[in-house]
């Protein structure tokens, strides 16, 4: 009889996690295929405004960022709005010689098809903004894109 | 010194997975998940030197807004709040009365609608250094938003569905071009004519 009856206090054995890491993994492939690195380190304040009739920026590849607003820094840079390409300020002047060298990454098929995406505060005030725009058509980049945040219907 | 041949031991896997958690953890931290969402406009080409200027358009056929630098609207002359400046661009656009003041209409013959007619409206969009560019966006918007809202008004006449709607089914692989072309005569009856001063101070 004794045989058949080996432990007496057989309780719910553990649960096994040895597929612990295959579902980690999996999750883990997921966000490394779907992750975009933060394109820069922002240097300014950027609070966008708000818009409803907004469209969707399709091809990132496509896309050059130009980011205005009022430096974190205030202490070093002061509070007047400054413009920011790629991690470094730039003056205006700056903008036409960034332009042609971001179009010249680009194949030569693709370069017309370009969109200048400006992410503006929405404290900045327009002088700065149209002097940029002025800058962008010169070396005609026409396709631009005023990044705002969706307002949800009230 | 016989020994017995040691197995080769199974090298524990149970840390594996503080690995995979910590890679885990990065790229959670790291990844953006921002869609970039903005309002998309097309800037007009540079001035050439020796440009003839355009020719003169009448009065009744521009709508000038204008935003000063304590970001207050003016209207048609009106002093006006971003609230009503979406109804009163589109009795511009579409005068429904066929007022005297406000835009004339020519007949244009548009594939799938026929004759139809189109206003000649053209909005002016002037703005100070000064504007905020809250308000700025909140004008385009307000402007664009009224363009959209007489497409629907106009889609949801001819075809029976929104112009969202149409749009959304035009990005279609198979079967887009049927909407596409809906599109197409829909943007013929009311294009979207939203024309920028070239900058100038118009003061506080």
């Amino acid at each position: 009889m004794s045989k058949f009856k080996k432990d007496d206090n057989r309780g719910t054995p553990a649960v096994s996690t040895a597929s612990l890491p295959d579902i980690v993994f999996m999750l883990l492939f997921f966000f490394m295929v779907t992750t975009v690195m933060r394109e820069v380190d922002l240097k300014i304040k950027l609070n966008q405004p708000e818009a409803t009739e907004i469209d969707k920026l399709e091809d990132k590849a496509l896309v050059d960022y130009i980011y205005i607003g009022e430096p974190y820094n205030t202490e070093l840079y002061g509070t007047v709005p400054k413009i920011q390409l790629d991690d470094d300020f730039a003056d205006v002047d700056d903008i036409q010689d960034y332009i042609i060298a971001r179009r010249a990454d680009r194949p030569e098929a693709l370069q017309g098809k370009i969109t200048v995406s400006m992410k503006v505060d929405q404290e900045t005030k327009m002088g700065v903004v149209t002097d940029i725009k002025q800058e962008l058509r010169e070396v005609q980049a026409l396709k631009i894109n005023y990044s705002t945040r969706e307002r949800l219907p009230d | 010194m016989a020994r017995k041949k040691r197995e080769l031991q199974e090298i524990n896997a149970g840390s594996m997975a503080d690995i995979a958690f910590l890679l885990l953890v990065f790229f959670l931290v790291t990844t953006t998940m921002d869609t970039s969402w903005g309002l998309a406009r097309r800037l007009p080409p540079p001035l050439l030197e020796n440009q003839p200027d355009p020719p003169p358009i009448k009065d009744r056929n521009v709508f000038v807004v204008l935003a000063n630098a304590n970001d207050q609207l003016l209207v048609e002359g009106d002093l006006m709040e971003i609230g009503e400046l979406r109804a009163a661009a589109k009795e511009f656009i579409a005068n429904p009365n066929r007022k005297e003041d406000l835009p004339e209409f020519k007949p244009v013959d548009i594939p799938l609608l026929g004759i139809m007619q189109v206003s000649k409206q053209v909005i002016s969009l002037q703005n100070d250094r000064g504007t905020s560019y809250d308000l700025y966006i909140q004008v385009q918007n307000e402007l664009a938003a009224a363009y959209t809202e007489l497409r629907n008004e106009l889609a949801q006449r001819e075809f029976g569905m929104s112009y969202e709607q149409i749009e959304e089914m035009a990005k279609a692989e198979e079967g887009g071009e049927k909407y596409k072309e809906m599109v197409d005569a829909i943007r013929d009856v009311y294009p979207q004519r939203i024309s920028e001063a070239e900058p100038k101070d118009i003061g506080g």
